[in-house]
């Protein structure tokens, strides 16, 4: 057809302005879906934060609570549980793996976490993964730590460094246990999980550097060395929480409720999976908000190409009083100018979606090292074409302005060749 | 009764194919331009120079004639149809069919072919494509009406038509006009463009195709040196009365 490959050559011949079109028609198409995955990948990491744990069991709270502190290392436990308490709930038979977790001490505001070495062995993120040790062991003597990726990071950490703990949760102003040092025995890998940020002790060592210690202060007069400790039972007092691990999922609701009927003392037992979901239903607003941003863009995206359009119409008047003057029917002339919006946004979705998959293939391994967010490559999802197809459609309407305004012109400049 | 004055003074009594009266047309949305048409004939075979300034409304005329724009009233019956009554896209095609119009200048989509620029209106008119590939192909057509208003070979199939001069552009939009023998050509100053010696050149060539299609040619310009080519010269005041506020070129 004489009349597309000069529809074509006149596109061609613009070809600097159409391809900045299609470049930001691009980017729009390819923020908007990066969003998307960003969105469906911080969803996901979130989600797979805790995995393997059947129930997460507290003092008595709310579950979002419970969640935050245990998991999360935010804010405070209400209360603790005492050890009795926890070994007794320990032997109840539908329990395969109990880790109990102390809280209350930092480090230059990271959380310290008492623990067992179990914890290490199973904990799990991402539905499968365990922690890795980049350096070092588990904890073996009562003051070795087991540090996060990012404690390491930010705080420059080697093995065999000594760190002394603080008393609370500040990062200063606090009072440290100064006479019991700590020295880093193993470094763990890169999670993406709050297990990054947090410092890993002992339970014992928990005991040791609060066993002259009473009511969030030293006992005056009363001091014992570390050396001493070492020769002192450590029997744990209280825990904050645990984590349990079940032989059969189906269990799970009746020791749920055996733990929220506990009658010696008034104890919490949540799902974390279920509670994780509630929790993103919170944070998830900001997801709202960046979603409307891109959508923004992309309305950009299209008027940059409406400008455009309409810009080169007034040069190329010329052609359409050319194209009506050989018996081209108006018609014919607001097709040509919808069909030449439409080859923009198609080629510019096309392209945003090749760029973006060019992205995730460059980025997705730094993205998972730098930040803990791990984006899945997968085919676009059916949703995703829907907004593809609702930005074509949109652009081909967009793309009816400078048309039904070349077919006015074409009307009105009659014979007459414009310049 | 119209029909035997045009007989009297036609002594071949060659048939009218164009017949304009009682037309009343104004652009829409611009009140201060009217333009009355009481009664036009143009003859089968005719060269005709309509001789008018700019602003006298030549290029209504044009498009009331091409079918570009459609009268208030008026009757505009060209070979038998009356195009005042006919619909948009029906207009559109009988305009392809059976007009070929040479603007004064920027004749051609510069970022096309020669070739293509020629061969465009036969997207438009099937009859027009049967009749310029009746005797081989509809390009090689266009190569004999080319070679024939003295377009180099060379130039026909790769060059784009901007790279052409402007006396070469108007022999291109001659061919254009001519592809597929349309009855009726309308030359819009087609060598105003052109120094003196070009014009009478384009213009031999021009009438030279012209008569071999066996088209009828209507032409308009303000340069009345042109007269002693044409069979009937007309001022275009007296078949067009305009009254006018503002400009209309």
């Amino acid at each position: 057809m004489i009349v597309f490959r000069l529809a074509w050559q006149s596109l061609a011949n613009r070809w600097l302005t159409a391809m900045l079109t299609i470049l930001a028609i691009a980017f729009s198409v390819m923020l908007l879906l990066g969003v998307e995955k960003v969105r469906t990948g911080a969803r996901q990491s979130f989600a797979d934060t805790i995995s393997g744990t059947d129930l997460i069991i507290g003092a008595r709270s709310g579950a979002l609570n419970l969640l935050l502190y245990s998991v999360f290392r935010i804010g405070n436990a209400t209360n603790n549980i005492t050890w009795t308490t926890y070994q007794e709930i320990a032997q109840a038979p539908d329990i395969d793996w109990i880790v109990p977790i102390s809280l209350g001490d930092s480090h230059h505001g990271f959380r310290v976490m008492g623990t067992t070495p179990e914890y290490f062995a199973r904990y799990r993120y991402r539905r499968t993964h365990a922690l890795e040790f980049a350096q070092g062991k588990p904890f073996a003597d009562l003051f070795d730590a087991v540090i996060g990726a990012d404690v390491a990071a930010k705080l420059g950490y080697k093995l065999g460094d000594r760190i002394v703990v603080a008393h609370g949760l500040g990062s200063t102003g606090f009072v440290e246990h100064d006479d019991k040092p700590f020295q880093v025995s193993g470094i763990l890998a890169k999670t993406g999980t709050p297990v990054d940020r947090t410092v890993h002790v002992s339970l014992e060592a928990i005991e040791a550097i609060h066993i002259d210690w009473q009511s969030g202060a030293r006992i005056p007069g009363q001091s014992i060395s570390a050396d001493e400790v070492r020769k002192m039972p450590l029997p744990p007092k209280a825990i904050t929480a645990a984590l349990i691990g079940l032989k059969s999922k189906l269990g799970v609701f009746r020791l749920q409720r055996a733990i929220n009927e506990y009658r010696a003392e008034p104890l919490s037992a949540i799902l974390p999976g279920s509670t994780l979901q509630e929790l993103w239903s919170l944070v998830g607003t900001a997801e709202t908000a960046l979603a409307a941003v891109s959508v923004m863009v992309v309305v950009t995206a299209l008027l940059g190409m409406v400008t455009m359009i309409l810009t080169t119409l007034n040069e190329r008047r010329r052609e359409m009083a050319i194209l009506r003057s050989v018996g081209a029917r108006p018609g014919t002339i607001l097709g040509l100018l919808v069909a030449e919006a439409a080859l923009l946004i198609v080629a510019g979705v096309g392209l945003g979606i090749a760029l973006l998959y060019a992205a995730l293939f460059a980025l997705q391994p730094y993205i998972d090292r730098v930040y803990g967010l791990y984006i899945a490559i997968e085919p676009l999802k059916p949703g995703e074409w829907t907004s593809l197809a609702a930005i074509v459609f949109a652009g081909i309407l967009t793309g009816l302005l400078p048309a039904f305004r070349a077919y006015r012109l074409s009307l009105a400049d009659g014979m007459t060749v414009r310049t | 009764m119209a029909i035997a004055q045009v007989k009297a003074v036609t002594p071949q009594a060659a048939p009218d194919i164009v017949t304009m009266s009682g037309v009343r047309f104004a652009w829409p949305r611009r009140d201060d331009f009217r333009l009355a048409i009481d009664d036009f004939k143009l003859t089968e075979g005719e060269r005709l120079l309509l001789i008018g300034p700019s602003g006298s409304g030549k290029s209504t005329f044009l498009s009331l004639l091409a079918g570009i724009v459609t009268p208030q009233a008026g009757k505009i019956d060209i070979l038998g149809t009356d195009i005042a009554r006919l619909r948009g896209g029906a207009r559109d095609r009988f305009r392809a069919e059976h007009f070929g119009i040479i603007f004064q200048m920027f004749n051609l989509l510069p970022y096309g072919s020669v070739l293509d620029n020629v061969l465009l209106p036969l997207s438009f008119s099937a009859e027009r494509r049967k009749r310029a590939s009746a005797g081989g192909t509809a390009e090689s057509e266009a190569g004999r009406l080319l070679g024939k208003l003295g377009i180099a070979p060379s130039l026909i199939g790769g060059a784009s038509a901007a790279s052409l001069s402007v006396g070469q552009q108007q022999r291109v939009a001659a061919a254009r006009a001519l592809i597929g023998a349309p009855q009726i050509i309308i030359a819009d100053e087609p060598t105003s463009a052109l120094d003196r010696n070009r014009q009478q050149a384009f213009l031999d060539l021009l009438f030279e195709v012209v008569a071999e299609a066996g088209a009828t040619l209507i032409m308009v310009s303000h340069d009345e040196s042109l007269a002693p080519r044409f069979s009937r010269v007309v001022p275009l005041g007296e078949i067009a009365r305009i009254t006018t506020g503002g400009d209309a070129a």
